[in-house]
């Protein structure tokens, strides 16, 4: 097995690192900065040269940087990184010894993202692919389709003199909209950033990655009038703040691959759910497994026995590494 | 039909009921009448029988996603809802939907049929492929029921009132009873005229207050009149213009459930409104009728029909407390005793048989023996005292001060968590719904359902644990490692032929976690067991 499943996380004992390791290790190859796969703590991080920017916002200690396709040898094992799609930086990790090539997909998705380079497939024996949307109920409208009805839905509250809140992950979520967004000519009102976004947005920009014009952080407003046409990005945590108060009136949406799911959004108590994630949905976890031609596929985080189940039965050799539940995925809601 | 499913989406896209009602007014202000009938008729919760059943739905969409069937499951139980469930699988297609709603459910939805499983099936992904996702969503909770969009019939009524400026409580009566969603009914339903509702028309329920303090701080117990507080339905029962009109106290009209209860009434003069609570009864107990427990009543509720056998096996009866109208007039200002001496005579003079009998008062000289008789209110079935200021005035609503409702304490157990299933609606795909058990000898044995008492932290905990700690599955049940102690409160316990731990207990609920206690801390079924009542001659 040139990769394992261990308590720390995936390893690799030729090369003798972990991929995305849950708990500190000397050597880590960091497949992107989510919080649940670039943990604090591990001596030395290995990172595509991208995702530099945001994965030093979450760890520190050594990062060592490669470029998406370049090799490198890590005690004798030729390790590369390629995009996979899901967020700044993000890569897949190919590993080879002896002419056998395994991937470890990270997250990913084949959806096109202005602020990340597209997946690439990449040819391999054995496929470790992430399932956190491991059923064919998921499945994504398109991304163009979701920015038009979120455009849609703020006029709507701007002409009514509602603020318009939406909810979205910190880190690619939410640029990735600032940045759908920012190909409009003109938009229904003013956008606003909650404070722990502009971090974020600053790392885009200084890794060229061009998002709107600077959204104003919330605490400019000096007066809460100005929010009565205004889009305010926000990370999903505010909406039990009392941050939430100045915003009189207000219809809070939340993006993400979830709210496909009715009664999640019913749940979590909002207005409107607009469906767009970052992972890859039903259909396109089917077609990417079988572009990378691995004769054997190996599925974690989220549903992955179902999907495994699914590919015995069409004749892949399929198994699910799902005897420990993964950590929560930064897509995770309540 | 369209215009149905953009109001469906708009009911969908707020929680706040304030838009809905907004929503629902706006479709109801240009909504044809037919169907604008069938609108009020499915959100209210009834559900014609159609030909194609959730059967049909199942075994179309496995065919049209082409997934097998443990698959459909799988994905149903992450969805939590059979018709979106449907509505995500299936590929999503742009259609402009034709045909008006009451086309589509008259024309196709109940006309019957002689077709056989596989031509339903077939005529079902015809009608999908004519719809893009929210239509086949909708047009398949046609077929399912159970909205789940935060309608409820009170807000129905309200917005049905507001749109035709009707008095709320005249829209709420025209929607009780029978009727079928045609012309004629959604004519009579937004009539400006009201005539026709005034006979029905109900007062609003005066309710007791919890008394948190000693009896004695109310003072005097001679100025209070104290009556058992039963464990049924409160009811008015009506008879005006020789008519009745049986309304629970959610405002809903139950005439047609208590048939007895209606023949009874028949007796009483035009003009009489009387207050009580509708209780089942044994009627062996003789020369005095014996109140049962709540859980035969159940038996009686929330039926269309009633069938003559269960009337003969669950008979129920008022117990009167109060008269609202006595030959016409509104009495509810006058002194709770007069009222009382009113309402005696009354009955007694209508008395055939037990079927409308008066609550009687509870007699005692001082509240120390009042105490003692509260002490076997478990054993008489009842859930404690209705207190009330001889005095007073029937008011509206909840109102502290004249009358109180001093209960007896739940009864509490230790149990432990033995199996989890994941909810339905908003709670779709958690682990929210647990089985408890307790110890007979040294097994854990299956004592009591509870899906309420949690905050939405502790039952994300909890989620985390049972997927953590599963040992089998057995379709959407998980039975999890015997770890977590729960305190569970019931208000009755009984003794059971159905439950294998011989036991049932009445609206068990999670008091708190025992995050303090293990396993082997929990009850045994003996203990249990003691908590029986002991039958009182």
């Amino acid at each position: 097995m040139l990769i394992q499943h261990t308590s720390r996380g995936l390893y690799c004992p030729a090369g003798d690192f972990y991929i995305d390791p849950w708990l500190p290790v000397p050597r880590a190859v960091i497949t992107h900065a989510h919080g649940d796969h670039a943990r604090f703590g591990c001596d030395s991080y290995l990172c595509a040269a991208p995702g530099v920017e945001p994965l030093s916002l979450r760890v520190e200690g050594i990062i060592q940087l490669i470029g998406y396709g370049e090799q490198i040898s890590i005690n004798g094992v030729r390790v590369s990184l390629h995009p996979a799609g899901h967020v700044l930086g993000s890569a897949q990790v190919r590993v080879e010894v002896k002419g056998e090539v395994w991937v470890v997909s990270g997250d990913y998705k084949r959806e096109p993202d202005p602020t990340c380079a597209p997946f690439e497939v990449v040819s391999c024996h054995t496929f470790i692919t992430e399932s956190t949307f491991g059923l064919p109920v998921y499945r994504w409208p398109a991304g163009e389709r979701v920015i038009t009805q979120i455009y849609e839905w703020w006029s709507e509250n701007a002409a009514a003199g509602r603020p318009s809140v939406l909810l979205s992950y910190v880190m690619g979520k939410s640029q990735r909209i600032l940045a759908m967004l920012g190909e409009y000519d003109e938009l229904p009102g003013p956008v606003y950033a909650h404070g722990a976004l502009q971090q974020m947005n600053e790392a885009y920009r200084r890794a060229g990655i061009a998002l709107m014009d600077a959204p104003n952080p919330v605490s400019v407003a000096n007066n809460t009038d100005v929010f009565t046409t205004a889009l305010v990005l926000a990370p999903p945590s505010a909406q039990s703040s009392s941050w939430l108060k100045r915003f009189k009136g207000c219809a809070v949406g939340r993006v993400s691959g979830w709210m496909r799911i009715r009664g999640r959004r019913r749940r979590l108590a909002l207005d409107k759910g607009f469906v767009m994630s970052d992972h890859a949905d039903w259909p396109a976890l089917l077609t990417t497994i079988s572009e990378t031609g691995a004769e054997r596929v190996i599925a974690t985080h989220g549903n992955g026995s179902a999907l495994t189940r699914f590919l015995v039965e069409q004749g892949v050799c399929a198994e699910a590494w799902t005897d420990k539940e993964w950590p929560e995925g930064e897509e995770q809601v309540q | 039909m369209k215009r149905f499913i953009q109001l469906y989406l708009e009911l969908d896209s707020t929680n706040k009921t304030s838009r809905k009602e907004t929503a629902l007014i706006s479709y109801f202000q240009d909504a044809p009448p037919r169907d604008a009938a069938w609108v009020v008729t499915y959100l209210i919760g009834k559900r014609p029988r159609t030909a194609i059943t959730a059967k049909h739905v199942r075994m179309a969409a496995i065919e049209a996603a082409s997934i097998p069937p443990w698959l459909f499951e799988e994905s149903y139980e992450a969805v939590g809802d059979l018709a979106e469930t449907v509505s995500l699988l299936l590929d999503d297609q742009d259609r402009t939907t034709s045909g008006t709603l009451s086309h589509w459910i008259e024309d196709r939805l109940i006309t019957r049929t002689t077709a056989d499983d596989q031509e339903k099936v077939t005529t079902l992904r015809g009608w999908w492929d004519e719809l893009d996702q929210s239509g086949r969503f909708v047009l398949t909770k046609l077929i399912t029921g159970g909205w789940r969009v935060g309608v409820s019939q009170r807000l129905i009524t309200r917005a049905l009132a507001q749109t035709f400026d009707l008095p709320v409580d005249i829209v709420a009566h025209r929607l009780m009873g029978r009727w079928q969603p045609d012309d004629g009914f959604y004519e009579r339903l937004t009539a400006s005229d009201t005539r026709d509702a005034e006979a029905g028309k109900p007062y609003p329920f005066f309710l007791a207050s919890p008394l948190e303090e000693d009896l004695a701080t109310l003072g005097d117990c001679r100025d209070w009149l104290v009556e058992w507080k039963w464990d049924g339905i409160r009811a008015q029962i009506i008879k005006r213009c020789d008519q009745v009109f049986i309304w629970s106290r959610g405002e809903e009209l139950v005439s047609e459930q208590f048939p007895e209860l209606v023949a009874a009434a028949g007796a009483l003069p035009n003009g009489t409104v009387l207050d009580g609570e509708i209780c089942a009864y044994s009627k062996e107990s003789s020369p005095h009728p014996k109140v049962l427990p709540f859980n035969e009543l159940q038996r009686r509720l929330g039926r269309k029909t009633v069938g003559k056998k269960l009337l003969g096996e669950v008979p129920v009866m008022l117990l009167a407390y109060d008269l609202l109208e006595h030959g016409g007039i509104d009495i509810r200002g006058t002194a709770c005793s007069d009222r009382r001496n009113l309402l005696a005579v009354l009955v007694r003079n209508i008395n055939q048989d037990d079927t409308i009998s008066i609550s009687a008062e509870v007699n005692g000289a001082s509240w120390d023996e009042f105490s003692t008789l509260h002490q076997s209110s478990r054993e008489r079935l009842v859930e404690g005292f209705v207190i009330k200021d001889r005095q007073s005035p029937y008011g509206v609503g909840r109102r502290r001060g004249s009358w109180w409702k001093f209960k007896v304490d739940p009864y509490t157990i230790d149990a432990v968590l033995l199996y989890a299933q994941r909810g339905h609606g908003r709670r779709a795909s958690l682990y929210t719904d647990y089985t408890f058990g307790v110890w007979q000898d040294d097994q854990l044995i299956t004592i009591a359902k509870a899906y309420s008492g949690l905050n939405d932290a502790e039952i994300r905990e909890v989620d985390r644990f049972v997927r953590q700690n599963t040992i089998e599955r057995f379709g959407p049940v998980r039975s999890v490692n015997p770890t977590l102690v729960m305190e569970l409160s019931f208000e009755a316990i009984q003794r059971s032929s159905r439950h294998k731990s011989g036991i049932a207990v009445r609206f068990p609920r999670i008091s708190r976690w025992r995050r303090d206690k293990k396993p082997p801390d929990a009850d045994t079924i003996e203990t249990i067991m003691a908590l029986l009542p002991s039958p009182k001659r």
